[in-house]
């Protein structure tokens, strides 16, 4: 830290001593703390999705087979003898959608990151309206606690699938729950949306022009467009829902619905089950993108860094994703093909589809061509950064025969959609988050992480969390339906290809003794990390130049930055250093 | 808090406006995306149907036309509010912001009287699509009501007192909580002709009546 700002840093101590432990650390306003609230918060939550996913998969590779050593715990009403019932099946696999999408991945990269690093990116001393920040993450934990709750009470969780689509989830147990839940969970995320657009549009520091803008805050901007207007939909939807399971509507309900060979008289009918995916997909399809821009962004601003040269067609990767935040609006329905919508409206989704293809290959061609040429340092967040891209590539590429409806025939609904988009989420955008994490972990702490603890985290994720999805394609493409609670045993078809179920669920066991080291790395560097100073990785952003690590409290910047140059100046010729910061004054 | 967040009063010369002013634009943009998937919910509903009720014919059309009356006296006199506090005088505000007030609570009695005969006739959401959507889309709307009434509510009564400390933060708070009740009452603008005037089609066989 420069000794000219050392005043100002007392200060806001002095200021700072005068909090008290609840307004510091539980019902703080500063975007900092919620940041690390929602952070923490969300990776708690994305370990219990994981281990959800880890009994689905014994179950898939030893169908029938009690759980070892902790199959008593789940109850005779969900394993009686620790052997798996469908019913329980059901609902982790709906609360292990439900929990990775909106409680884990998402508050990551919009409240976690986007919370910590958007203000100190623009040069701003706090989001725009604090409180609504506060109140953001206070719907967001009892909407997750409530959520994770539901296997407790009564009914048990929500087993409809993360889509939750009707009749059968206005009949099942435990939806009513999930849609309170998911009722808390979007006000949230509205809260949020509305807090980004302001701070990015109104309190980005002097000088910081839109084309100056490091590409993570556009990444941030857009996501927040799509969450403002994409979630309200599943929220009108949500309550349509509410009303058909509380007070027997029937928005989603058909005429002559027949259930156990009796109809249900006590509902007028006349509502339509499609009317639910029209609603859900318009939401849920932008959502998609709000899992991977955020991610695209840590990656550039990683890959920029990490290569030391500036990123590769910064301006095409503004347009691209500007374009793709709106493209995502029209391209809902490539998840129904198979409902009769009819051709003519099928071939509009199949073409807007592939359209939407062409700006994200431009964002991943941006990143990859940014390596070219670089002298580029592996250190663990490179390395995470640099597998999103074929990870991302091998998801992305993956969707296209599921966008063109005569492909999507036969893939539908089988392993090789879960792998397809597991590709994009998994080793794509939480690949990218441990990038995220690494690389910002000393913008917190003030620490380093340990590298050879975040390499041994790196290179048997890779392998293992492959060795979960690359067979998902091989048996989807054999026709292995997604939904099988038993992995396709009664299937003559399915024989052939459920050899992989054993490697695929061993890969998972491996994935999971493998985050012991991020688990160990993340907590005893705190104490033990490398001290380093303001700017470790030698950036050029405001976070890294002109605040100091770990930051002063409220308030972010001893003094406002002014800023001067584009992102990513590096290796700027004629400079002594192999970087120039956004804030140093252009020479006369 | 010490810190300062900027253009929380006064405007941003880039874009012209405070923090809360775009705020609230954006806030209302996904009001728009509610309630615009409750009429596309109407409209899918509606076009599948075999035969659609006449609103009339179940529902109470003088009633809620006073209500409409209501409701968009209660936006003028909103604008009032603001206007006289811009025009630094305290008393008027009062006068008009409290006739706001009434007007929201006027609109929530009758339509507690609306709800209440519906009920007593025995026409539950559970009877038709139509009276499903109909309980929905006024039922949500009803929530906005009360919200905008309980942000009225204050700023009429305790929350005034920061006109003598900060007289043009204060008249911010009145445009924004203005914009969102003319917002409230653009829906309902909406709402009343197509559930209570929009004639139906074709026949439609029990339910209702």
């Amino acid at each position: 830290m420069e000794p000219a700002t050392t005043d100002s840093h007392a200060d806001a101590h002095e200021e700072h001593h005068e909090e008290s432990f609840w307004r510091k650390y539980v019902f703080s306003q500063d975007h900092k703390m919620i940041g690390i609230q929602y952070g923490l918060t969300a990776l708690v939550f994305m370990l219990l999705g994981f281990c959800l996913m880890l009994l689905m998969r014994w179950q898939l590779a030893y169908p029938g087979k009690p759980i070892p050593a902790i199959g008593g715990l789940f109850g005779a009403d969900n394993a009686p003898g620790g052997i798996m019932l469908p019913e329980f099946y059901n609902q982790l696999g709906a609360m292990h959608g439900t929990i990775m999408v909106f409680m884990a991945v998402v508050p990551l990269l919009v409240g976690a990151f986007g919370n910590y690093v958007v203000p100190l990116q623009i040069g701003a001393p706090d989001m725009a309206f604090p409180k609504l920040n506060m109140a953001s993450y206070w719907c967001f934990l009892p909407g997750g606690l409530l959520m994770a709750s539901s296997f407790f009470l009564p009914g048990g969780a929500a087993r409809s699938g993360w889509t939750s689509y009707p009749p059968l989830s206005v009949l099942e147990d435990g939806q009513t729950v999930w849609l309170f839940g998911m009722i808390l969970l979007i006000t949230s995320s509205l809260l949020g949306a509305v807090n980004f657009l302001v701070t990015i549009i109104q309190m980005r520091a002097p000088g910081l022009t839109w084309m100056r803008l490091p590409f993570f805050v556009w990444a941030q901007l857009v996501t927040s467009f799509l969450l403002l207007l994409a979630f309200p939909p599943l929220e009108a939807a949500g309550v349509l829902q509410l009303f058909d399971r509380l007070v027997d509507t029937s928005f989603f309900m058909p005429d002559g619905l027949v259930i156990s060979g009796e109809m249900e008289d006590f509902r007028s009918g006349g509502g339509s089950p499609l009317l639910w995916q029209h609603l859900f997909w318009f939401l849920a399809h932008p959502e998609v993108y709000v899992l991977v821009l955020p991610a695209m962004g840590m990656v550039g601003e990683i890959i920029a860094n990490n290569t030391r040269k500036p990123i590769w067609g910064y301006k095409s990767l503004v347009y691209s994703v500007v374009f793709l935040g709106f493209m995502s609006f029209i391209v809902w329905a490539h998840h129904m093909f198979m409902t009769g919508m009819g051709t003519v409206i099928s071939a509009f989704f199949q073409t807007t589809t592939m359209i939407i293809s062409i700006p994200s290959v431009i964002i991943l061609t941006c990143l990859l061509l940014s390596l070219w040429g670089g002298s580029i340092r592996f250190n663990t967040p490179m390395l995470f950064a640099l597998a999103f891209l074929p990870m991302f590539a091998i998801g992305g590429l993956t969707g296209l025969p599921l966008g063109l409806t005569a492909s999507d025939i036969p893939l539908h609904d089988t392993y090789y959609v879960i792998g397809h988009f597991h590709y994009v989420v998994a080793p794509g955008t939480i690949f990218a988050i441990f990038a995220g994490i690494y690389y910002w972990y000393p913008k917190v702490t003030g620490r380093k992480m340990s590298e050879l603890l975040g390499k041994l985290h790196f290179w048997p994720s890779l392998l293992f969390i492959n060795g979960i999805f690359f067979p998902m394609l091989i048996q989807g493409m054999a026709g292995l339906s997604r939904r099988l609670y038993d992995g396709g045993l009664t299937y003559e078809f399915a024989k052939d290809v459920m050899v992989w179920n054993k490697m695929m669920t061993w890969s998972a066991f491996g994935l999971a003794v493998v985050q012991i080291f991020f688990i160990v790395n993340f907590f005893m560097s705190l104490k033990t990390g490398e001290k380093v100073g303001g700017n470790p990785w030698r950036a050029t952003t405001l976070e890294w130049t002109d605040a100091p690590s770990p930051p002063i409290g409220h308030g972010n910047f001893p003094k406002i930055p002014t800023v001067f140059r584009p992102a990513y100046e590096y290796s700027a010729p004629g400079s002594d250093e192999d970087f120039t910061a956004q804030s140093q004054p252009q020479e006369a | 808090m010490s810190v300062v967040i900027p253009y929380n009063v006064d405007p941003n010369p880039e874009t012209g406006l405070y923090n809360a002013k775009l705020g609230v634009w954006l806030f209302l943009a996904s009001e728009v995306m509610l309630f615009g998937a409750l009429f596309s919910t109407y409209i899918l509903l509606r076009t599948a149907a075999p035969a659609w009720p006449t609103g009339s014919d179940i529902l109470n059309v003088p009633v809620a036309f006073v209500n409409t009356l209501v409701l968009i006296a209660s936006s003028v006199t909103m604008v009032m509010s603001w206007a006289s506090l811009k025009l630094n005088d305290f008393a008027k505000y009062k006068l008009y912001m409290g006739i706001t007030c009434l007007c929201a609570l006027a609109f929530l009695g009758i339509k507690a009287y609306e709800y209440g005969t519906k009920f007593s006739h025995g026409d539950f959401p559970a009877n038709s699509t139509f009276l499903g959507i109909y309980f929905v889309l006024t039922g949500l709307h009803m929530l906005h009501v009360i919200g905008g009434l309980i942000v009225n509510g204050y700023l009429w009564g305790p929350g005034s007192k920061m006109f003598q400390t900060e007289p043009d933060r204060f008249a911010n708070r009145i445009e924004v909580a203005g914009l969102y009740w003319h917002f409230v009452d653009l829906v309902w603008i909406f709402l009343f002709p197509v559930l209570y005037l929009l004639p139906g089609a074709g026949v439609v066989a029990g339910g209702g009546h």
